[in-house]
């Protein structure tokens, strides 16, 4: 009976013991310097076949690496509590939006010196480069693509709706004519927002900037909110018309990013805005038809209007010890970044994702200079598998409109209180936009006054 | 009568064992040692996952951090800051107007289901599974389909079957008007299994001789309820009231899935006010103010329940 104690005892400190001790997860026990490297969630067998192509490539070409893929996507929410709790892969990507406060907190690794070896260092587009750039100008953060906001719509609609849809809207009174059409014949929604999870303030702002607007000004250190102008007005005064006078909006008013892509690629939405590259995601995670996706300029309409820019940063959790930061960069000079400006890379990695199915050639800006990034069409021009010419209404344009950073201060908070806005507007008929805007206006200053 | 058996205090000597002193010895030979172990999981558990959590919010509540930097100390400002809020009250009045409907719809409607099923001669098992099978779907799945029911399109699941008696589309969860009550539908289906069956098993406890004494009497089948049933369940009903209050203090769910808050922070809770404060902002999230607002929320539940137990003392005993 005593020794069956001490047996019990002894298993349950053994349990402990192994619970509670450490080992040391960077370095694999052959000395591999272990790398995770995050893959979006919820692609289909053939992008995640590309991904481990990849890998494979890269731990045969950097024997002293071993990757370990781990499904991240960017979700504001749960950042922080992972990055505190250190279940973050090494590499991970974030949109523009977040880009300059994570670095401002040092919740990025500062891979500066690494990227300055790179041999396109100098290269890159630098109103790009400045959302993962610290204030002194140092890239802690690698741009890896980036975009414009466009008008996405449904090819398949406009016909059903007797739309050419060869001639998409290049006005915002088209736009509302169109989205009134569409919805009276076709019975779905001809226009639809973005309204939740701070995506409501993103879009408001990309329509004020649409329309001239800005949504702060920067003096110095000082920054100013600038919501209650007439050009954000302008913006929900046409999305209260939309809904409420041409009732063209449909009956849902709370979409979140995933839930408009799925709504849209099932044919439910003829017309949304949201980043100009968008086609790639709506093919992997929705499924969409080729045949029934076209993509067109923004409008633009008064003056300063101009497009919000937006894009994908790759950096490198603030965790990281120096040998997993300079195998990160290596991943993200491999995986992001060489397929921009090295011929065989750009190559291998289009003719991967287009074995597996994956879009090839979705609009997208510049992240280097506009010679690297034309030479790189030229070389991936074979594996290209979007289609393409029902996309040229946005191409045709994309480099002739003007490209505005989103805001830099207090960015998601601002967005974030736009989205009741939105909300509003669509949801209350009787909805006072001045009084909407003064106080998001009130609400936001009081944000950017925050020390 | 002697001496000895007048003075029986002095005579009669309490037993050894009693005056032996208590050592640890004795407390292990006792079998303390033996108790402490079989508690010590719970206390480690209970300790670890749920004491040192709530000491950490509480102490975080008093912080600045960003979870990744070290936390500073700030004193009120997290409480000052939360109860400066706007949205705050907002969030309450949300909260309360949720807690008055699920009050409406959910409380009597299981009561009402589980005194009617305790009527039911054939097939009772079966009304308690059918009753009880929402509980056992996983609150997100049953969201995820409400929502789908819910789909403010005419051709939506429910606005199909409006429009099937003629009615036109409700906008359910489209509408400040009518996005809490929707809410507060879907709840009250999910949860009000789990109560029906302990009604059910409550009124198993009420003596049938009772009911053959008031139909006797020409009770009706309202007096019945009201002088035979009501009565043995109260003390029942004292719990799952004050369980209701708590709960939909603390409805989360719901509002984050359904709805996000909206439209317009119509449907934002007091319990979606500390998500949106710790996570919605991301990037080092005001940790410091949605732990306050836990704690202030904590505080007001246990007054309330205190207060509670207290007024109803009386009533439960009788």
């Amino acid at each position: 009976m005593k020794s069956s104690k001490i047996t019990a005892v002894c298993l349950c400190a053994a349990v402990v013991l192994t619970a509670c001790s450490g080992t040391d997860e960077t370095t694999t026990a052959d000395g591999k310097t272990v790398v995770k490297v995050s893959i979006e969630p919820g692609l289909d067998q053939g992008a995640v076949a590309a991904f481990n192509t990849r890998v494979t490539q890269f731990e045969t070409a950097n024997p002293k690496i071993d990757l370990v893929p781990q499904e991240f996507k960017w979700d504001a929410t749960t950042f922080t509590a992972q990055l505190a709790g250190g279940t973050l892969p090494d590499v991970l990507t974030m949109p523009f939006t977040d880009g300059r406060g994570l670095i401002e907190r040092r919740q990025l690794a500062d891979i500066s010196g690494l990227v300055d070896q790179l041999p396109y260092a100098k290269k890159f587009n630098p109103e790009v480069a400045k959302a993962g750039s610290a204030d002194d100008g140092k890239m802690w953060a690698v741009p890896i693509a980036a975009h414009g906001q466009a008008l996405h719509y449904n090819r398949t609609l406009f016909k059903q709706a007797g739309l050419d849809p060869d001639k998409p809207p290049s006005t915002w009174d088209e736009i509302r004519t169109d989205a009134k059409q569409i919805a009276q014949k076709t019975g779905v929604a001809g226009y639809a927002q973005l309204t939740t999870d701070n995506t409501g303030g993103w879009i408001l702002a990309t329509l004020d900037y649409a329309f001239g607007g800005r949504t702060e000004q920067l003096a110095g250190d000082k920054a100013t909110a600038t919501l209650n102008t007439p050009q954000m007005a302008r913006a929900l005064q046409t999305i209260h018309t939309m809904r409420w006078d041409d009732n063209s909006m449909g009956a849902n008013f709370l979409y979140d990013w995933n839930g408009i892509n799925q709504d849209f690629a099932a044919g439910r939405i003829g017309m949304y805005v949201s980043g100009g590259g968008n086609y790639g995601s709506l093919k992997a995670q929705n499924a969409i038809k080729a045949d029934d996706y076209g993509v067109t300029a923004l409008p633009l309409d008064g003056p300063n209007a101009g497009v919000l820019g937006g894009g994908t940063l790759a950096g490198v959790n603030a965790k990281a010890n120096d040998a997993v930061k300079a195998a990160a960069v290596k991943w993200i000079d491999f995986y992001y970044l060489s397929k921009q400006a090295d011929q065989a890379a750009a190559v291998a990695d289009a003719k991967a994702t287009a074995d597996s199915g994956e879009a090839v050639g979705s609009p997208e800006l510049p992240v280097f200079d506009k010679a690297t990034f034309d030479q790189r069409l030229g070389w991936i021009a074979q594996y290209v598998n979007v289609p393409v010419k029902q996309m040229t209404p946005y191409t045709d344009k994309m480099f002739g409109q003007p490209l505005i950073p989103e805001p830099t201060r207090s960015t998601q908070q601002v967005y974030g209180l736009l989205d009741p806005v939105a909300q509003k507007v669509l949801t209350d008929r009787g909805a006072d936009i001045p009084a909407l805007l003064a106080d998001a206006q009130t609400q936001a200053q009081a944000l950017l006054d925050k020390p | 009568m002697t001496l000895t058996a007048a003075r029986p205090a002095v005579t009669t000597r309490p037993p050894a064992r009693a005056r032996r002193r208590r050592t640890p010895m004795t407390w292990v030979r006792g079998g303390g040692l033996g108790t402490v172990l079989f508690l010590l999981p719970m206390l480690a558990v209970f300790g670890l996952f749920s004491w040192r959590p709530i000491g950490q919010a509480v102490v975080m509540s008093f912080q600045q951090t960003n979870l990744v930097s070290d936390p500073v100390f700030v004193g009120l400002d997290n409480y000052r800051a939360v109860l400066s809020d706007p949205q705050l009250w907002n969030a309450v009045g949300n909260t309360l107007w949720f807690a008055v409907l699920a009050l409406l719809l959910g409380y009597p409607i299981p009561l009402v289901a589980a005194v009617l099923m305790s009527e039911v001669r054939r097939a009772k098992g079966l009304y308690s599974a059918l009753a009880y099978l929402p509980v056992v779907i996983p609150p997100v799945v049953a969201v995820l389909l409400w929502k789908f029911f819910y789909d403010a399109s005419p051709n939506g699941v429910f606005n199909t079957v409006l429009g099937a008696v003629g009615i036109s589309p409700a906008p359910w969860l489209q509408s400040a008007s009518t996005a809490m009550f929707s809410l507060v539908a879907e709840a009250t289906w999910a949860a009000a299994g789990a109560t029906i069956i302990i009604y059910l098993a409550a009124l198993t406890s009420v003596p049938p001789e009772q009911y053959e004494a008031a139909e006797i009497d020409g009770a009706s089948v309202w007096g019945k309820v009201w002088h035979v049933t009501l009565p043995h369940l109260r003390g029942v009903l004292l719990i799952t009231f004050i369980l209701q209050i708590v709960g939909t203090a603390q409805v989360f769910l719901e509002p984050f899935l359904f709805t996000g808050g909206g439209p317009a922070r119509s449907t934002t809770t007091i319990l979606l006010l500390v998500y949106n404060y710790a996570f919605a902002d991301s990037l080092g999230g005001d940790y410091g103010a949605a732990t306050a607002l836990s704690v202030l929320l904590a505080v007001v539940l246990g007054l309330f329940s205190a207060v509670y137990f207290r007024l109803t003392r009386s009533w439960s005993k009788s």
